[in-house]
């Protein structure tokens, strides 16, 4: 009775947090990027709103997620998604993958990679594409 | 194995929120030796107070649990949340989203919030959330607070492991109201009708006072629920809500009687839960695995078999005594 979202072994799913940090008051992108999750049999926590890295890593250490999924479009990226990175590392929780997604300058995204960001999404990716990325980068947890 | 054992439980009980995190992963995920660990864990349970919260969508189950968890942090307690929302039938997946209310607590050490999904058909919410109580109540907090969408009958389970329900309810949903009152009704130790700033509060709070009076043996267990109104963004009527927890607290602890009754009833039904469990996981998906199932499934679709011989077939093999 094997299903979407699930590994064979086990009934592990997987769990993806999906995260706006900072002042961005936007967050359409966000909730299709999470639907699209969803539909893909992911569990999905959604954060809400303004948080700050601290609080985003308290969630996803709380919820124990596989994954977070960093939403930005108003260009505080290159401090907020490292900041995220580094926090996972102090509290000894970096074998959760962090990607994001949103609006950055071309020359910004090798930098964040840099910096421990597993893979940034830019407009018009298809969903299939993220979601498929989802499926061949993250492993539930064992 | 062992060593490894005491280790998870010392670390739970002291209140590492790691550890925490990841048993209930695996008691969701039915990783085996979750259970082990429950075993161990069982002891430090049974301190905690456990409050229900259950309502409809979008009457303000998150938004009042915030504000409880707030006021209960102020008077010192420290507080578990474990907020479940259902799982699509479709996909399996789930968007879980009562956190976005909550949020402001997600830095204070006293609170750990943990947003579960209903899973499956095979009522594996009740069991992984009455586990998740468990270790929650293990890893010390006074008390926790568990928010379900009160409709269907898993949800109602959850309800009876809390020792006090509140029900959540909103102005001007009529004859919903009537509705209600076979299932959840009954259940409900608080009625509290939020938005109370909105045209009807009075009306619906009559509504459920008929109901309630109507309904004789409730005195005769000799709690009569309170009806509050609030208005839970607005921080109002809240204070009230917790008062009643401590009222319908000191009613369950004021018997000796009463107590053990209770204790009984919860014993009966965890362990009637988990039981029925197992079977379902356990049998259910021998039967499926041994392709007998399918069998029958292909018999009945073609007619040449009717469902209740397949399921007499299937059971009196496995079952030696009921049947016949």
């Amino acid at each position: 009775m094997e299903r979407k979202g699930q590994t064979k072994q086990g009934q592990r799913k997987v769990r993806i947090l999906v995260a706006k940090p900072g002042l961005d008051g936007h967050d359409r992108g966000a909730r299709i990027i999470a639907r699209a999750y969803r539909d893909a049999g992911f569990e999905v926590v959604y954060s809400g709103l303004h948080q700050t890295p601290e609080e985003i890593v308290q969630a996803a250490i709380q919820e124990d997620v596989d994954m977070i999924g960093l939403s930005s479009l108003a260009g505080a990226h290159m401090y907020l998604f490292p900041r995220v990175v580094e926090l996972l590392k102090e509290k000894g929780a970096d074998d959760i993958v962090v990607c994001g997604g949103g609006i950055f300058p071309q020359e910004d995204i090798p930098k964040l990679k840099k910096a421990g960001i597993k893979e940034i999404f830019t407009p018009g990716t298809p969903l299939k594409e993220v979601v498929g990325w989802v499926e061949e980068h993250v492993e539930p947890r064992q | 194995m062992r060593s490894n054992m005491s280790q998870i439980t010392e670390k739970v009980t002291s209140g590492d929120i790691r550890t925490v995190a990841k048993l209930i992963r695996d008691i969701d995920d039915k990783v085996p030796e979750a259970r082990e660990f429950l075993k161990d864990l069982y002891p430090f349970t049974g301190r905690a107070y456990v409050v229900g919260i259950t309502g409809s969508p979008g009457v303000g189950k998150s938004t009042l649990v915030d504000q409880m968890v707030a006021h209960l942090r102020g008077n010192g307690k420290t507080v578990g949340v474990l907020a479940v929302d259902p799982t699509s039938p479709f996909s399996g997946g789930a968007i879980l989203g009562d956190r976005v209310r909550m949020q402001r607590h997600s830095m204070d050490e006293g609170v750990f919030i943990r947003s579960m999904a209903t899973r499956g058909y095979f009522g594996g919410l009740t069991q992984s959330t009455r586990s998740a109580i468990d270790v929650l109540d293990a890893m010390g907090k006074d008390y926790i607070l568990v928010e379900t969408v009160g409709v269907g009958q898993d949800e109602i389970d959850i309800v009876q492991s809390a020792h006090t329900t509140i029900i959540v309810l909103v102005p001007g949903m009529g004859d919903d109201i009537q509705a209600l009152k076979a299932g959840i009704l009954e259940v409900g130790d608080i009625f509290v009708v939020n938005k109370a700033d909105r045209e009807g509060t009075d009306r619906t709070v009559n509504d459920i006072r008929l109901m309630i009076e109507m309904d004789e043996k409730r005195y005769e267990a000799g709690w009569k629920p309170p009806i509050l109104t609030a208005q839970a963004v607005f921080n109002k009527g809240i204070q009230e809500i917790l008062e009643e927890i401590e009222n319908h607290r000191a009613f369950l602890a004021s018997s000796l009687e009463r107590q053990s009754a209770l204790r009984y009833e919860k014993a009966k039904n965890d362990l009637t839960e988990m039981v029925k469990d197992r079977i379902i996981n356990e049998v259910l998906a021998e039967i499926v695995n041994s392709g007998e199932f399918e069998e029958a499934l292909t018999s009945i679709m073609e007619r040449r078999l009717d469902p209740y011989t397949a399921c007499d077939m299937i059971i009196s093999k496995r079952v030696k005594t009921g049947m016949k």
